[in-house]
């Protein structure tokens, strides 16, 4: 078993809630999870399952109002950030704790050289002269592999391609060199080949510096490519974690195993291809009113009645491998 | 292969760039440059490619959506490319499109029923209880309630919404329908919905789709033959499998070992491309892949390759090899 | 971590306010001063409607015997140097205010939606003339604009009705012709082309329809403006004739020879004058942000 001081981030029970007119939504419900040193932690889903509310949680960014933090611990290096005031929050962001975002052009901000905002976030936390930030920027963005680094420094996000601009965001989130990178979806606005580029880039970083990566993401041939276990979330909760290998081996929650049906291989991958691809019948249920049992049980084939009448507790189905699922010893041999 | 419904010839669209206060000409954007490509009945082309490649451009010239700046648009036969609003009028029913924002593509202001209704009635096809008939028809087709009918838009999700969509796009009975990038924007578990629903209304009624997205696994899933683009040339075009399987420009080789496949012991991602795509404003002489280019040569500055056929319909356009695209040897 | 009140914490958030009377009086509370406004505009609808049952003289007869009487239970707000009840002129004040303030509004409004329209679908030359004319009319004040046009029609009703229309033309026609650009590269304006629809068709039936709540936002705000360029019209002789009894008149007709002897001439008017343009402002910045939150400034 690994030592307790390996975990970066430790996250208990958190529950996210959205107050709104049209009612209580429960964006993130009782969703715990670990991050170790250098491990990569892949969160998947759907829109509306509550990833990026759970990212936003981590580094309390949730918009209040209407959203709210309403209860579990994120304890980031032995520190609960729930009971941080403010100020103490403002200084471990960007510090112990970056995000990276799926949009590169609008989380730079565009009157500022590339150079100057990476200067600006080195400074905020650390101690150091204008020429020393300056030299630790130029050094970040040879980091992340941009060719020229000093006269990129001293250009504008416009000038950059969106490749350029991902890659600069990066530069900026590690220049603290974080415990913790949390990136959601920071490769979906970008072409394929350049999202090659990207996740190799971040992996080879994360593997150098040992930083924590918590990747949000909805692609599952980036989380089979990148992490090292993976949650699943549905509706606001995690329905299944387990490590990488062992969820495609074997998925055990129903709603795991109908995503990885549903998504069309490329041909010669090793992938078996499918006639037809597998749908996963219905839609995703409204945050609002979703049902006291299983939120997946209306578009689940095995549903039974318990599904919808009790919630299933996550059970451990070995070597960590934990689902949701009234029915997760059956799903192998009926579905 | 099966009788063209479509053909498109050497078709380029280039946008004038204007600069400064007298808004003088500064540069080209070679949005398409040179396309051409044949679509038979019943068969889908998908056409690939990352952003910029002048993908949708092709999409759109094809619909008259935008006007070419030069070549020819065949539709059964029948040139299209400058006719008059009125003389396309009627072609008009014979093509359709389904675009990728199931939340742009329906005037949040009109009721469902109406959207779909409206091709029908424009075209004065069928009015009062006979139209209402053929949208409830309509929607059953594409798997929603006739019921439905009076909801507005907002009031759909997003793969419902994109049902609409495919709905409006049958209404008038097309031989063509135009996807761009149809299931984009949806969630995994809908895209497969509707990916399926778009196959079995092809089987139905045996109508041809040219299919545009830069999901290579969606394209390779619904495609018969698959064109792959970059800066508005087709680099190469051939059958699905073969292409995939075998591919030859240095360009797709790059583009497949891209994609992230769902598989954790499968080979890792590999980018075999450096950089970022170039701005099709003054895009590359020669090949517009040299300056990406594993294999590139001093050739390939300057001599734009032509797209060659290397064998059973696979055509490729790259000087390797006698234009075969073939690398001597992989390094 | 401190209790949560989930009940107290979704009715802020208007949870059970979704409906009918229930979602207005949601609004008008998180709304307030929008309400007040509204309040004051249906006031002053109500009054000009019903201005014949409210007022308790004719506001026309002159009446020697009493002129310049101070406020009393006569003549709750006094009369004028004709003996001419003032309350009763201010009610039928507020007739004048409103045609004016509707009429205009709804001329220039209606001018304005089919140039701007045209405009933006058009483009091209027509969008380049009306776009140089445009920029001609709003480098002139609207008042001066107003002043010139009332001044070579000369003062009646309708031709201070179209005084005050014509400058707001290009006004509502630049906010139509924005959207129209943007609502014309909307997918399903491409879709509308698709199938073979005609332009105008388009225009009428996909794109006008989407401008509507900007539209009804600027109107509300333009109202205020409506009401006092009359006011200010007829202040300099130049509006509603006399003697109808326009609230602008009434107080040119006070403001210099009675502003120390009988000011009742000068402050209800002025009163009138304010409330209603305050009235219309209000209600027009809460309805903005309730109907088009990014014009919020």
């Amino acid at each position: 078993m690994t030592e307790k001081s390996d975990i970066v981030l430790d996250v208990k029970n958190l529950k996210t809630v959205f107050f709104t007119n049209s009612g209580l939504f429960k964006a993130v419900d009782d969703v715990s999870f670990t991050v170790k040193r250098g491990e990569t932690l892949a969160i998947v889903g759907e829109s509306g399952c509550g990833k990026s509310v759970t990212a936003l949680s981590l580094l309390r960014l949730v918009p209040d109002p209407p959203g709210r933090i309403v209860g579990g611990s994120v304890t980031l290096e032995g520190t609960d950030l729930l009971t941080l005031d403010e100020a103490a929050m403002r200084a471990i962001r960007g510090n112990r704790i970056s995000m990276i975002f799926q949009e590169p052009m609008t989380s730079l901000n565009p009157v500022m050289r590339i150079g100057d905002q990476i200067v600006e976030a080195v400074r905020l936390h650390r101690n150091l002269s204008a020429k020393e930030a300056h030299d630790i920027a130029v050094e970040m963005l040879r980091l992340v592999r941009i060719p020229e680094p000093a006269r990129r420094a001293g250009e504008y996000p416009h000038q950059l391609s969106g490749g350029m601009r991902q890659r600069a965001m990066i530069a900026m989130a590690l220049a603290c060199r974080p415990a913790l990178l949390i990136a959601d979806e920071p490769t979906t606005a970008l072409d394929v080949t350049i999202q090659a580029q990207i996740l190799a880039l971040i992996l080879d970083l994360q593997k150098e510096l040992g930083t924590g990566l918590v990747l949000i993401t909805h692609d599952l041939g980036v989380v089979a490519q990148t992490a090292q276990r993976v949650i699943v979330m549905y509706a606001g909760k995690k329905v299944e974690e387990a490590s990488v290998e062992a969820l495609f081996a074997a998925p055990k929650h129903p709603y795991t195993r109908g995503l990885m049906a549903s998504i069309p291989a490329v041909p010669a991958s090793g992938v078996p291809a499918q006639a037809r691809l597998n749908e996963i019948p219905g839609t995703v249920p409204s945050l609002v009113r979703l049902p006291t049992g299983c939120a997946f049980a209306p578009r689940c084939k095995l549903a039974i009645k318990r599904c919808q009448e009790e919630y299933p507790p996550l059970a451990d189905w070995g070597g960590g491998h934990l689902a949701a699922c009234w029915r997760a010893a059956e799903v192998a041999e009926v579905a | 292969m099966t009788e063209a419904l479509l053909e498109v010839t050497d078709l380029t669209k280039h946008y004038p760039v204007r600069a400064g206060v007298l808004r003088r000409q500064v540069g080209t954007v070679h949005a398409v440059d040179g396309v051409s490509f044949a679509l038979g009945t019943g068969e889908t082309l998908g056409l690939v490619g990352e952003s910029g490649c002048g993908k949708s451009t092709v999409a759109r010239s094809v619909l008259r959506l935008v006007e070419p700046t030069s070549g020819q648009i065949r539709l059964r036969g029948e040139d299209i490319t400058h006719l008059s609003k009125a003389e396309l009028r009627p072609h008009r029913r014979s093509m359709q499109i389904v675009f990728q924002d199931p939340f742009a593509s329906l005037n949040p202001r009109m009721t469902a029923g109406d959207i779909v209704g409206e091709p029908i009635a424009v075209h004065g096809l069928a009015s009062g209880k006979a139209l209402e008939a053929r949208v409830a028809k309509l929607f059953e087709q594409v798997g929603l309630r006739p019921d439905q009918m009076r909801n507005f838009p907002h009031q759909f999700s997003g793969g419902q919404r994109q049902r609409i969509c495919i709905a409006r796009a049958l209404a008038l009975e097309p031989r063509l329908i135009v996807c761009d990038e149809p299931v984009s924007a949806l969630d995994v578990s809908i895209q497969a919905q509707v990916i399926n629903l778009l196959i079995d209304l092809q089987r139905q009624h045996g109508f041809s789709y040219l299919f545009i997205a830069h999901d290579l696994a969606v394209v390779a899933h619904i495609s018969h033959r698959v064109a792959v683009m970059y800066l508005g040339r087709i680099v190469e075009i051939a059958d699905k499998d073969e292409l995939f399987r075998n591919p030859r420009h240095p360009y797709t080789q790059a583009l497949l070992a891209s994609v992230p496949i769902a598989n954790p012991h499968a080979k890792k991602i590999a980018p075999l491309v450096d950089g970022d795509v170039p701005s099709p404003v003054n895009p590359p002489s020669g090949c517009a892949f040299h300056t990406r280019c594993r294999f590139a040569m001093e050739r390939c500055k300057t001599e734009r390759p032509a797209l060659v056929d290397a064998g059973a319909g696979h055509q490729v356009a790259c000087l390797l090899n006698e234009g075969t695209g073939r690398p001597n040897a992989i390094p | 971590m401190a209790t949560i009140d989930y009940d107290l914490e979704l009715k802020r958030a208007g949870a059970n306010a979704t409906g009918g009377w229930r979602r207005v009086l949601f609004l008008a509370r998180r709304h307030v001063l929008g309400a007040a406004g509204l309040v004051i505009m249906t006031v002053f609808v109500l009054t000009a409607i019903f201005a014949d049952f409210i007022a308790r003289y004719d506001p026309l007869t002159v009446d020697a015997a009493h002129a310049l009487a101070r406020p009393s239970a006569a003549h709750w707000m006094g009369t004028d140097s004709f003996g001419r009840d003032v309350f009763s002129r201010i009610i039928h004040g507020a007739r004048i205010s409103l045609a004016v303030g509707i009429g205009s509004t709804a001329l220039g409004g209606t001018i304005g939606v089919i140039v701007g329209l045209t405009s933006g679908y058009l483009a091209g030359w027509f969008d380049l003339v009306f776009q140089r004319v445009s920029d001609i009319l709003q480098a002139l004040p609207l008042l001066v604009l107003a002043l010139v046009m009332t001044a070579a029609l000369g003062p009646s009703l309708p031709n201070v009705i179209l005084a005050i229309a014509i400058p707001l033309i290009p006004t509502v026609a630049r906010v139509i012709r924005a959207n129209t650009l943007a609502l014309r590269e909307q997918p399903f304006v491409e879709a509308a082309k698709s199938i073979g629809m005609s332009e105008v068709r388009i225009a009428i039936r996909h794109v006008l329809p989407n401008t509507l709540a900007p539209l009804i936002v600027l109107a509300t705000a333009q109202l205020g403006s409506t009401i006092l360029t009359e006011a200010s019209l007829s202040f300099l002789g130049l509006g509603i004739p006399e003697p109808y009894p326009s609230w602008g008149r009434m107080l040119s007709e006070s403001a210099a020879e009675y502003v120390r002897t009988a000011p009742w001439l000068v402050i209800f008017p002025g009163i009138a004058i304010s409330l209603a343009v305050f009235g219309t402002n209000l209600f027009g910045d809460a309805l903005r942000d309730i109907l088009d939150p990014r014009q919020r400034g």
